[in-house]
């Protein structure tokens, strides 16, 4: 690979006061970048006016996602490398959200829908009771596992068309959580689990075109999850219980 | 931004939606061809000697594509949501377009 | 009817049809041999319980299969939301299935 000294980055920038528009910055290049490295240097050494969030650089918050390319990423696990067009990048805030600020996107619309899918816990106990013992290798436990790892990033939800087309849909990440309460043995209220995600926008809605899953960065797989609960409310249909 | 998502599944959704929608506004135009043979017999002779045209032949060829891949891609999606069935998926998609190329050609090849 | 109840409608009517368009695709294979004619179409069809009952079933089915999908992308990409959408994939479902109506009794009575 040619040795380069510049990367050519174009950064989305504007919000609710100003309309979007692009702004291109010379960054220099360097063996180890990641696409946070690239924002933070125009951040710290051309325009301190930029903003963008982070907080972990390790992958484990879910703060730091954008576009990249035109690919929904976490920009603290994405090195530049991997992602280069040529010897630019272009940068934007995450799709199928509004804007606050230049990369700033916000998420009040995609944690809504996490309530809306009856992403809550309902307890089966008190906290008089004993702890309930979980048996770690039954079907439903291994269900519940594949999605507890969601880190609330909102890729999968940028990434996916029905979001864009259909501001009702709840989304993959608020589903997979669904799908992981209806399969916890310590969650006492599947129907309303199975209701909330029956109802307009819910899983119902979903294409099955899997954007989410091949760009979930935790490798998690919000299309299956979905399709269990379009299973389970079938199944509820024909008069089938859990 | 350009959003970049041509992976094998979005594209099996997309041909699937494309195939439902062209399905779907041939439809009125099938229907009332044959509507034809309630009144008059020989104009739907006339319609169908259309069907001689190379041009027309291919035209049939699509709408049969059409039915076939959108019949194979929905079958994949009613195994994908109700059988517990998640197996590779972008095959399945895969067997559906080529499945539908040979029904569709099978079909071409008897019309000439 | 919720968004539930929709796709359970367009999933069974879709259920129905797959059968149907499996010989409807391999009549037209055997039909077309050697052109098509109306008298060959009439003379299999008319008069025929089993062709009415056929084509009368995929009619009702396609009906209610399309007007539901053509519903989900009139939302999707055309942006319509609420009883607007509601309203204009009911008539299209209703006008396919008068159309429908038409031509099967066209072609069995
Ligand atoms: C063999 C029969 C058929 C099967 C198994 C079938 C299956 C399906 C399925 C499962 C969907 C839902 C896709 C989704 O929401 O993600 C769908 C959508 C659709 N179908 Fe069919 N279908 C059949 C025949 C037809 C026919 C004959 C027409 C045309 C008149 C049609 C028109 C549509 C339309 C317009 C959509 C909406 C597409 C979308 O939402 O992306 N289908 N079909
Ligand atoms: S499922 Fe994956 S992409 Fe979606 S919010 Fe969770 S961690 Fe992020
Ligand atoms: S599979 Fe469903 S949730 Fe995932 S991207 Fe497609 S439509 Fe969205
Ligand atoms: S900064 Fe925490 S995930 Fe990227």
């Amino acid at each position: 690979m040619p040795e380069r000294d510049h990367l050519t980055v174009t950064v989305q920038r504007g919000g609710p006061d100003a309309p979007m528009r692009p702004q291109t910055f010379e960054v220099p290049a360097y063996d180890n970048q990641t696409v946070l490295d690239v924002v933070s240097w125009i951040q710290q050494n051309a325009d301190p006016t930029l903003t963008y969030r982070f907080a972990c650089r390790v992958g484990m918050c879910g703060s730091c996602a954008m576009m990249v390319n035109g690919v929904p990423r976490w920009t603290c696990r994405t090195h530049v490398s991997k992602v280069l067009d040529g010897n630019a990048i272009e940068v934007g805030p995450l799709r199928n959200l509004p804007v606050i600020k230049d990369l700033a996107a916000d998420m009040d619309p995609f944690f809504d829908k996490w309530v809306s899918a009856e992403g809550m816990h309902h307890p089966t106990r008190t906290r008089d009771d004993a702890i309930e013992a979980i048996d770690p290798v039954t079907m439903e436990r291994q269900e519940a596992n594949a999605g507890i790892e969601c880190i609330n990033c909102s890729v999968c939800y940028s990434a996916c068309d029905t979001v864009a087309g259909n501001p009702d849909y709840l989304g993959p990440a608020a589903l997979q959580r669904a799908w992981t309460l209806y399969n916890d043995a310590k969650d006492a209220n599947k129907d309303a689990i199975l209701d909330a995600v029956s109802g307009t926008g819910g899983c119902h809605s979903c294409h099955s075109m899997g954007s989410c899953t091949t760009y979930c960065p935790n490798e998690l797989d919000p299309l299956s999850a979905i399709l269990g609960l379009k299973r389970a409310t079938t199944k509820r249909f024909f008069g089938g219980r859990k | 931004m350009k959003v970049a998502r041509a992976h094998p599944l979005w594209l099996a959704y997309l041909l699937h939606r494309l195939s439902g929608l062209g399905l779907a506004l041939f439809l009125p135009l099938h229907f009332w061809v044959l509507s034809y043979a309630l009144n008059d017999a020989a104009k739907l002779d006339a319609f169908l000697t259309l069907t001689e045209m190379p041009l027309v032949k291919m035209a049939e060829f699509g709408l049969v594509f059409l039915l076939a891949v959108h019949l194979f891609g929905g079958l994949r999606l009613l195994a994908l949501e109700w059988l517990p069935w998640s197996a590779p998926q972008k095959t399945w998609a895969a067997a559906a377009v080529a499945g539908s190329f040979l029904v569709s050609t099978t079909f071409l090849l008897q019309a000439i | 009817m919720s968004e539930f109840h929709l796709y359970m409608a367009q999933r069974l009517s879709a259920l129905v049809m797959a059968p149907f368009v499996i010989v409807h695709i391999g009549v037209m294979i055997y039909a077309i041999q050697g052109g098509l004619s109306a008298a060959e179409i009439l003379g299999r069809t008319q008069g025929s319980v089993f062709w009415f009952a056929f084509y009368g079933m995929f009619v009702v089915a396609v009906s209610i299969h399309a007007a539901i999908g053509l519903r989900t992308i009139l939302g999707e990409w055309a942006g319509l939301r609420g009883g607007m959408r509601d309203w204009l994939s009911a008539v299209i479902g209703l006008g396919l299935f008068a159309l429908g109506s038409q031509a099967v009794w066209a072609v069995t009575a």
